[in-house]
Protein backbone atom coordinates (compact mmCIF):
# COMPACT_ATOMS: atom_id res chain seq x y z
CA UNK A 1 0.00 0.00 0.00
CA UNK A 2 1.34 3.78 -0.86
CA UNK A 3 2.91 5.44 1.98
CA UNK A 4 2.56 9.51 2.00
CA UNK A 5 3.90 11.91 3.51
CA UNK A 6 2.29 15.34 3.82
CA UNK A 7 2.16 18.52 6.15
CA UNK A 8 -1.11 18.81 8.06
CA UNK A 9 -2.32 21.93 9.68
CA UNK A 10 1.62 22.89 10.09
CA UNK A 11 2.74 19.44 11.11
CA UNK A 12 3.95 16.78 9.24
CA UNK A 13 2.19 13.90 8.89
CA UNK A 14 2.45 10.20 7.23
CA UNK A 15 0.14 7.03 6.58
CA UNK A 16 -0.28 4.38 4.87
CA UNK A 17 -3.12 4.18 2.73
CA UNK A 18 -5.00 1.96 -0.11
CA UNK A 19 -4.30 3.95 -3.39
CA UNK A 20 -7.81 4.34 -3.49
CA UNK A 21 -8.72 6.19 0.06
CA UNK A 22 -9.92 9.59 -0.71
CA UNK A 23 -8.30 12.73 1.28
CA UNK A 24 -10.94 13.16 3.45
CA UNK A 25 -11.27 9.89 4.69
CA UNK A 26 -7.21 10.11 5.15
CA UNK A 27 -7.89 13.24 7.73
CA UNK A 28 -11.15 11.98 9.10
CA UNK A 29 -10.28 8.25 10.05
CA UNK A 30 -6.67 8.32 9.72
CA UNK A 31 -6.14 11.80 11.15
CA UNK A 32 -9.00 11.71 13.23
CA UNK A 33 -9.09 15.63 11.65
CA UNK A 34 -13.02 15.48 11.41
CA UNK A 35 -14.05 18.90 11.60
CA UNK A 36 -14.13 18.37 7.88
CA UNK A 37 -17.40 16.89 7.16
CA UNK A 38 -18.75 14.76 4.39
CA UNK A 39 -21.93 16.10 3.63
CA UNK A 40 -23.21 14.60 -0.36
CA UNK A 41 -20.73 12.40 -0.84
CA UNK A 42 -20.80 13.28 -4.57
CA UNK A 43 -18.92 16.29 -5.30
CA UNK A 44 -21.53 18.48 -4.89
CA UNK A 45 -22.10 20.07 -1.82
CA UNK A 46 -18.37 21.38 -0.67
CA UNK A 47 -18.72 20.31 2.77
CA UNK A 48 -15.47 18.66 2.81
CA UNK A 49 -13.23 21.60 1.52
CA UNK A 50 -9.99 21.93 2.24
CA UNK A 51 -7.00 23.68 1.27
CA UNK A 52 -4.47 21.58 -0.56
CA UNK A 53 -1.29 23.93 -1.56
CA UNK A 54 -3.51 26.93 -1.34
CA UNK A 55 -6.25 26.38 -3.06
CA UNK A 56 -9.87 25.12 -2.16
CA UNK A 57 -10.60 21.54 -2.81
CA UNK A 58 -13.09 18.58 -1.98
CA UNK A 59 -11.50 16.25 -0.54
CA UNK A 60 -14.06 14.05 -1.11
CA UNK A 61 -13.23 13.85 -4.63
CA UNK A 62 -9.82 13.58 -4.40
CA UNK A 63 -6.97 10.84 -3.43
CA UNK A 64 -5.25 10.69 -0.17
CA UNK A 65 -1.91 9.61 -2.77
CA UNK A 66 -2.64 12.81 -4.77
CA UNK A 67 -2.02 15.03 -1.46
CA UNK A 68 1.69 13.18 -1.17
CA UNK A 69 3.73 15.85 -0.18
CA UNK A 70 1.42 19.00 -0.33
CA UNK A 71 0.64 21.08 2.69
CA UNK A 72 -3.14 20.76 3.37
CA UNK A 73 -5.10 22.91 5.73
CA UNK A 74 -8.40 21.57 7.26
CA UNK A 75 -10.84 23.97 9.85
CA UNK A 76 -8.67 23.11 12.84
CA UNK A 77 -5.47 24.95 11.02
CA UNK A 78 -6.95 27.66 11.82
CA UNK A 79 -7.32 29.49 14.96
CA UNK A 80 -4.64 31.16 16.34
CA UNK A 81 -2.03 30.00 18.71
CA UNK A 82 -3.71 31.95 21.36
CA UNK A 83 -7.21 30.28 20.82
CA UNK A 84 -8.33 33.47 18.91
CA UNK A 85 -10.69 32.31 15.71
CA UNK A 86 -9.14 33.55 12.50
CA UNK A 87 -10.90 36.51 11.07
CA UNK A 88 -13.21 34.31 8.87
CA UNK A 89 -14.18 32.11 11.66
CA UNK A 90 -15.00 35.50 13.84
CA UNK A 91 -17.21 37.20 11.05
CA UNK A 92 -19.05 33.90 10.82
CA UNK A 93 -19.84 34.31 14.45
CA UNK A 94 -20.55 37.97 14.54
CA UNK A 95 -22.82 37.86 11.53
CA UNK A 96 -24.73 34.52 12.50
CA UNK A 97 -23.42 32.71 9.58
CA UNK A 98 -24.54 29.39 10.53
CA UNK A 99 -27.79 27.55 11.82
CA UNK A 100 -26.88 23.70 11.54
CA UNK A 101 -23.28 24.29 11.33
CA UNK A 102 -22.97 21.44 8.71
CA UNK A 103 -21.87 23.32 6.21
CA UNK A 104 -19.75 25.56 7.81
CA UNK A 105 -16.15 24.02 7.47
CA UNK A 106 -16.52 23.62 3.78
CA UNK A 107 -18.01 27.16 3.56
CA UNK A 108 -15.48 28.88 5.40
CA UNK A 109 -12.20 26.88 4.03
CA UNK A 110 -13.69 28.03 0.71
CA UNK A 111 -14.62 31.43 1.56
CA UNK A 112 -11.02 31.98 3.04
CA UNK A 113 -9.62 30.87 0.02
CA UNK A 114 -12.00 33.14 -2.06
CA UNK A 115 -10.85 36.27 -0.42
CA UNK A 116 -7.39 35.24 -0.52
CA UNK A 117 -7.46 35.64 -3.94
CA UNK A 118 -9.34 38.84 -4.63
CA UNK A 119 -7.03 41.50 -2.48
CA UNK A 120 -8.86 44.03 -5.48
CA UNK A 121 -11.80 43.63 -3.28
CA UNK A 122 -15.10 41.10 -2.91
CA UNK A 123 -18.58 42.18 -4.46
CA UNK A 124 -21.60 40.79 -3.55
CA UNK A 125 -22.05 39.06 -7.04
CA UNK A 126 -18.42 37.97 -7.11
CA UNK A 127 -18.98 36.14 -3.28
CA UNK A 128 -22.00 34.31 -4.47
CA UNK A 129 -20.76 33.01 -7.71
CA UNK A 130 -17.49 32.02 -5.48
CA UNK A 131 -19.99 30.19 -3.24
CA UNK A 132 -21.60 28.01 -5.61
CA UNK A 133 -19.66 24.80 -4.67
CA UNK A 134 -20.88 25.38 -1.47
CA UNK A 135 -24.33 24.11 -0.45
CA UNK A 136 -26.22 25.13 2.92
CA UNK A 137 -29.69 24.25 3.59
CA UNK A 138 -30.52 25.99 6.67
CA UNK A 139 -29.39 29.81 5.87
CA UNK A 140 -30.37 31.28 2.62
CA UNK A 141 -26.78 32.43 2.32
CA UNK A 142 -27.53 35.60 2.94
CA UNK A 143 -25.55 35.81 6.67
CA UNK A 144 -22.69 33.72 5.14
CA UNK A 145 -22.10 36.81 2.30
CA UNK A 146 -22.34 39.33 4.98
CA UNK A 147 -20.00 36.98 6.77
CA UNK A 148 -17.40 37.39 4.06
CA UNK A 149 -17.76 40.49 3.10
CA UNK A 150 -17.13 41.80 6.64
CA UNK A 151 -14.17 39.50 6.53
CA UNK A 152 -12.42 40.81 3.48
CA UNK A 153 -11.23 44.22 5.40
CA UNK A 154 -10.02 42.30 8.05
CA UNK A 155 -7.74 40.00 6.26
CA UNK A 156 -6.51 42.72 4.01
CA UNK A 157 -5.75 44.75 6.61
CA UNK A 158 -8.26 47.50 5.71
CA UNK A 159 -10.57 49.56 7.56
CA UNK A 160 -13.91 47.76 8.70
CA UNK A 161 -16.55 49.30 6.69
CA UNK A 162 -19.54 50.60 8.81
CA UNK A 163 -22.03 48.55 9.76
CA UNK A 164 -25.12 48.68 8.11
CA UNK A 165 -27.35 47.86 11.15
CA UNK B 1 -14.28 2.24 -4.75
CA UNK B 2 -12.70 -0.92 -6.10
CA UNK B 3 -8.82 -0.94 -5.28
CA UNK B 4 -6.22 0.04 -7.80
CA UNK B 5 -2.74 0.49 -8.30
CA UNK B 6 -1.91 3.83 -8.23
CA UNK B 7 1.36 5.35 -10.60
CA UNK B 8 2.91 8.72 -11.39
CA UNK B 9 4.83 8.57 -13.67
CA UNK B 10 7.78 11.58 -14.12
CA UNK B 11 7.80 11.12 -18.17
CA UNK B 12 5.59 11.61 -20.72
CA UNK B 13 7.01 7.85 -22.37
CA UNK B 14 6.43 6.22 -19.03
CA UNK B 15 2.99 7.17 -18.54
CA UNK B 16 2.56 6.09 -22.34
CA UNK B 17 4.16 2.71 -21.19
CA UNK B 18 1.83 2.20 -17.99
CA UNK B 19 -1.52 2.98 -19.93
CA UNK B 20 0.28 1.19 -22.74
CA UNK B 21 1.08 -2.29 -20.90
CA UNK B 22 -2.48 -3.20 -19.58
CA UNK B 23 -5.35 -2.28 -20.77
CA UNK B 24 -7.02 -2.25 -17.90
CA UNK B 25 -5.19 1.14 -16.70
CA UNK B 26 -6.75 4.28 -16.78
CA UNK B 27 -5.28 7.86 -17.08
CA UNK B 28 -5.79 10.13 -14.01
CA UNK B 29 -6.44 14.04 -15.10
CA UNK B 30 -7.86 16.63 -12.76
CA UNK B 31 -9.49 13.27 -11.80
CA UNK B 32 -13.20 15.70 -11.50
CA UNK B 33 -15.63 12.84 -13.18
CA UNK B 34 -13.47 10.31 -12.87
CA UNK B 35 -13.26 10.05 -9.07
CA UNK B 36 -16.80 10.16 -8.92
CA UNK B 37 -17.09 7.14 -11.36
CA UNK B 38 -14.62 5.09 -9.38
CA UNK B 39 -16.62 5.87 -6.22
CA UNK B 40 -20.15 4.90 -7.89
CA UNK B 41 -17.78 1.71 -8.86
CA UNK B 42 -18.68 2.24 -12.93
CA UNK B 43 -14.98 1.30 -13.83
CA UNK B 44 -12.91 -0.98 -12.47
CA UNK B 45 -8.97 0.43 -12.97
CA UNK B 46 -6.08 -2.26 -12.70
CA UNK B 47 -3.88 1.14 -12.42
CA UNK B 48 -4.72 4.46 -12.19
CA UNK B 49 -1.81 6.75 -13.75
CA UNK B 50 -1.59 9.94 -12.59
CA UNK B 51 -0.63 12.83 -14.75
CA UNK B 52 -0.10 15.60 -12.88
CA UNK B 53 3.83 15.13 -13.08
CA UNK B 54 4.42 15.42 -16.56
CA UNK B 55 4.65 19.00 -16.93
CA UNK B 56 2.01 19.64 -18.82
CA UNK B 57 0.63 22.58 -17.06
CA UNK B 58 1.11 26.03 -18.77
CA UNK B 59 -0.28 28.36 -20.85
CA UNK B 60 1.72 29.85 -24.00
CA UNK B 61 0.88 32.76 -26.01
CA UNK B 62 3.29 32.42 -29.32
CA UNK B 63 3.36 32.97 -32.86
CA UNK B 64 -0.34 34.12 -32.73
CA UNK B 65 -1.55 31.07 -31.34
CA UNK B 66 -2.89 30.02 -27.79
CA UNK B 67 -1.00 26.86 -26.08
CA UNK B 68 -2.97 25.32 -23.29
CA UNK B 69 -1.18 22.05 -21.51
CA UNK B 70 -3.52 19.24 -21.13
CA UNK B 71 -3.44 19.24 -17.27
CA UNK B 72 -3.94 23.16 -17.11
CA UNK B 73 -6.78 23.55 -14.35
CA UNK B 74 -10.10 25.36 -15.48
CA UNK B 75 -9.16 28.09 -13.01
CA UNK B 76 -5.95 28.71 -13.89
CA UNK B 77 -7.10 29.62 -17.79
CA UNK B 78 -9.93 31.37 -15.75
CA UNK B 79 -7.45 33.63 -14.37
CA UNK B 80 -4.82 34.00 -17.20
CA UNK B 81 -3.61 36.94 -18.65
CA UNK B 82 -2.53 35.87 -21.62
CA UNK B 83 -6.26 33.56 -22.51
CA UNK B 84 -8.00 36.81 -21.18
CA UNK B 85 -6.32 38.76 -23.83
CA UNK B 86 -6.28 36.52 -27.18
CA UNK B 87 -9.48 34.74 -26.47
CA UNK B 88 -11.39 36.24 -23.65
CA UNK B 89 -14.99 34.24 -24.36
CA UNK B 90 -12.12 31.28 -23.56
CA UNK B 91 -11.14 32.57 -20.26
CA UNK B 92 -14.84 33.77 -19.22
CA UNK B 93 -16.29 29.84 -20.56
CA UNK B 94 -13.31 28.43 -18.06
CA UNK B 95 -14.24 30.56 -15.25
CA UNK B 96 -18.07 29.28 -15.11
CA UNK B 97 -17.19 25.48 -15.64
CA UNK B 98 -18.41 23.80 -12.18
CA UNK B 99 -17.82 25.96 -9.51
CA UNK B 100 -13.99 27.13 -8.03
CA UNK B 101 -12.90 23.72 -6.12
CA UNK B 102 -14.05 21.91 -9.48
CA UNK B 103 -11.94 24.68 -11.28
CA UNK B 104 -8.79 24.11 -9.59
CA UNK B 105 -8.42 20.39 -10.43
CA UNK B 106 -10.54 19.79 -13.30
CA UNK B 107 -8.58 19.78 -16.59
CA UNK B 108 -8.79 20.81 -20.35
CA UNK B 109 -7.53 17.72 -21.38
CA UNK B 110 -9.50 15.58 -18.98
CA UNK B 111 -12.60 17.24 -20.07
CA UNK B 112 -11.98 16.54 -23.79
CA UNK B 113 -10.48 13.17 -23.13
CA UNK B 114 -14.15 12.53 -21.62
CA UNK B 115 -15.89 14.57 -24.10
CA UNK B 116 -19.09 14.89 -21.81
CA UNK B 117 -22.18 15.42 -23.93
CA UNK B 118 -22.88 18.48 -21.75
CA UNK B 119 -19.45 19.72 -21.11
CA UNK B 120 -18.52 23.32 -21.94
CA UNK B 121 -14.79 22.99 -23.37
CA UNK B 122 -15.79 20.82 -26.63
CA UNK B 123 -17.89 23.81 -27.28
CA UNK B 124 -14.89 25.98 -27.54
CA UNK B 125 -12.30 23.80 -29.08
CA UNK B 126 -14.75 22.55 -32.02
CA UNK B 127 -16.09 26.46 -32.35
CA UNK B 128 -11.80 27.89 -32.98
CA UNK B 129 -10.94 25.24 -34.56
CA UNK B 130 -8.19 24.13 -32.15
CA UNK B 131 -5.96 21.48 -32.56
CA UNK B 132 -5.35 18.48 -29.93
CA UNK B 133 -1.90 17.49 -29.52
CA UNK B 134 -1.55 13.98 -28.28
CA UNK B 135 1.74 12.46 -27.27
CA UNK B 136 1.50 10.14 -30.73
CA UNK B 137 0.34 12.62 -33.44
CA UNK B 138 -1.72 15.88 -33.36
CA UNK B 139 -5.30 15.95 -34.15
CA UNK B 140 -8.22 18.38 -36.17
CA UNK B 141 -10.94 19.46 -33.99
CA UNK B 142 -13.27 18.27 -36.97
CA UNK B 143 -11.73 14.55 -36.58
CA UNK B 144 -11.39 14.46 -33.06
CA UNK B 145 -15.05 14.07 -31.34
CA UNK B 146 -16.98 11.33 -32.44
CA UNK B 147 -20.27 11.11 -30.64
CA UNK B 148 -21.00 10.95 -26.67
CA UNK B 149 -17.85 10.15 -24.28
CA UNK B 150 -16.25 9.15 -27.92
CA UNK B 151 -13.09 10.80 -29.32
CA UNK B 152 -10.59 9.51 -31.91
CA UNK B 153 -7.93 8.88 -29.27
CA UNK B 154 -6.57 5.73 -29.35
CA UNK B 155 -6.40 3.37 -26.11
CA UNK B 156 -3.69 4.99 -24.02
CA UNK B 157 -3.24 8.24 -26.01
CA UNK B 158 -2.28 10.68 -23.65
CA UNK B 159 -3.59 14.50 -24.65
CA UNK B 160 -0.54 17.12 -24.42
CA UNK B 161 -1.62 20.10 -25.21
CA UNK B 162 -4.59 21.51 -26.91
CA UNK B 163 -3.57 24.65 -29.94
CA UNK B 164 -6.53 27.40 -30.32
CA UNK B 165 -6.10 29.95 -33.36
CA UNK B 166 -6.64 33.09 -32.19
CA UNK B 167 -10.31 34.23 -33.63
CA UNK B 168 -11.44 37.80 -34.56
CA UNK B 169 -13.90 37.54 -32.16
CA UNK B 170 -16.22 34.75 -30.30
CA UNK B 171 -18.14 34.42 -27.38
CA UNK B 172 -19.44 31.24 -25.15
CA UNK B 173 -23.36 31.54 -23.84
CA UNK B 174 -24.34 28.88 -21.68
CA UNK B 175 -27.60 28.22 -20.11
CA UNK B 176 -26.60 26.33 -17.13
CA UNK B 177 -28.69 23.35 -15.25
CA UNK B 178 -28.62 25.08 -12.06
CA UNK B 179 -27.62 22.04 -9.80
CA UNK B 180 -24.57 20.80 -11.84
CA UNK B 181 -23.50 23.89 -13.92
CA UNK B 182 -23.02 21.35 -16.71
CA UNK B 183 -24.73 23.11 -19.72
CA UNK B 184 -28.42 21.94 -20.88
CA UNK B 185 -27.52 24.23 -23.91
CA UNK B 186 -24.43 25.94 -24.86
CA UNK B 187 -23.52 27.79 -28.09
CA UNK B 188 -19.73 29.04 -28.79
CA UNK B 189 -19.59 31.15 -32.03
CA UNK B 190 -16.38 32.22 -33.10
CA UNK B 191 -16.46 34.15 -35.97
CA UNK B 192 -12.17 33.86 -37.65
CA UNK B 193 -10.60 34.68 -40.91
CA UNK B 194 -11.69 31.36 -42.39
CA UNK B 195 -15.31 31.96 -41.71
CA UNK B 196 -18.01 31.54 -38.99
CA UNK B 197 -17.89 28.52 -36.95
CA UNK B 198 -20.80 27.64 -34.19
CA UNK B 199 -20.66 24.69 -31.73
CA UNK B 200 -23.42 23.46 -29.56
CA UNK B 201 -22.67 21.47 -26.94
CA UNK B 202 -25.46 19.93 -24.30
CA UNK B 203 -28.16 19.67 -26.40
CA UNK B 204 -27.30 16.89 -29.07
CA UNK B 205 -27.72 13.37 -29.25
CA UNK B 206 -24.47 12.48 -30.20
CA UNK B 207 -22.14 15.50 -28.19
CA UNK B 208 -20.71 18.57 -29.56
CA UNK B 209 -21.61 19.52 -32.88
CA UNK B 210 -21.30 22.44 -35.35
CA UNK B 211 -24.51 24.03 -36.91
CA UNK B 212 -24.45 24.30 -40.54
CA UNK B 213 -27.40 26.39 -40.76
CA UNK B 214 -26.43 28.75 -38.63
CA UNK B 215 -22.65 29.42 -39.71
CA UNK B 216 -24.12 30.04 -43.29
CA UNK B 217 -26.40 32.72 -42.14
CA UNK B 218 -24.04 34.48 -39.67
CA UNK B 219 -21.46 34.07 -42.56
CA UNK B 220 -23.31 36.87 -44.14
CA UNK B 221 -24.25 38.74 -41.14
CA UNK B 222 -22.98 38.18 -38.19
CA UNK B 223 -25.85 39.69 -36.16
CA UNK B 224 -28.50 38.10 -33.81
CA UNK B 225 -31.09 38.68 -36.16
CA UNK B 226 -29.02 36.97 -39.01
CA UNK B 227 -30.37 33.89 -36.88
CA UNK B 228 -34.31 34.68 -37.27
CA UNK B 229 -36.42 31.79 -38.41
CA UNK B 230 -33.87 29.05 -38.66
CA UNK B 231 -34.61 26.38 -36.62
CA UNK B 232 -32.52 23.51 -35.00
CA UNK B 233 -33.89 20.10 -35.93
CA UNK B 234 -35.85 18.90 -33.00
CA UNK B 235 -34.69 15.39 -33.96
CA UNK B 236 -31.07 15.54 -33.51
CA UNK B 237 -31.68 17.08 -29.61
CA UNK B 238 -31.39 15.40 -26.52
CA UNK B 239 -34.16 14.77 -23.95
CA UNK B 240 -34.43 14.16 -20.41
CA UNK B 241 -35.80 14.92 -17.09
CA UNK B 242 -34.52 18.45 -17.40
CA UNK B 243 -35.70 19.55 -20.75
CA UNK B 244 -37.91 18.38 -23.90
CA UNK B 245 -35.89 17.81 -27.64
CA UNK B 246 -38.34 21.05 -28.92
CA UNK B 247 -36.98 22.78 -25.32
CA UNK B 248 -33.22 22.61 -26.29
CA UNK B 249 -34.02 22.91 -29.62
CA UNK B 250 -35.38 26.29 -29.06
CA UNK B 251 -32.85 27.26 -26.38
CA UNK B 252 -30.12 26.76 -28.79
CA UNK B 253 -31.25 29.81 -30.79
CA UNK B 254 -31.64 31.66 -28.02
CA UNK B 255 -27.77 31.11 -26.72
CA UNK B 256 -26.40 31.60 -30.09
CA UNK B 257 -28.36 34.68 -30.42
CA UNK B 258 -27.11 36.03 -27.00
CA UNK B 259 -23.38 34.47 -28.22
CA UNK B 260 -23.36 36.52 -31.26
CA UNK B 261 -24.73 39.37 -29.31
CA UNK B 262 -21.60 38.89 -26.71
CA UNK B 263 -19.03 37.96 -29.12
CA UNK B 264 -15.84 40.65 -29.19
Amino acid sequence: MPQISLTVNGKPASATVEARTLLVELLRDKLHLTGTHVGCDTSQCGACTVQVDGMSVKSCTMLAVQADGANVLTIEGLVNADGSLHPMQAMFREYHALQCGYCTPGMVMSAIDLVETHPEGLSEEQIRHGLEGNLCRCTGYHNIVKAIAAAWPLMHNKALPVAAE
Amino acid sequence: MYDFTYAKPASLADAAKALGADAEAKALAGGMTFIPVLKQRLNKPSTVVDLSALGLNYIKLEGGKLMIGAMTPHGSVAASADVKKAIPALAELAGNIGDRQVRYRGTIGGSLANNDPSACYPSAVLALGATIKTNERSIATDDYFQGMFTTALNPGEIITEVQFPIPEKAAYAKFANPASRYAMVGVFVAKTAGGVRVAVTGAGQNGVFRHAAFEAALAKSFTPDALNGIATPVGDMNADIHGSAAYRAHLVGVMAKRAVAAAK
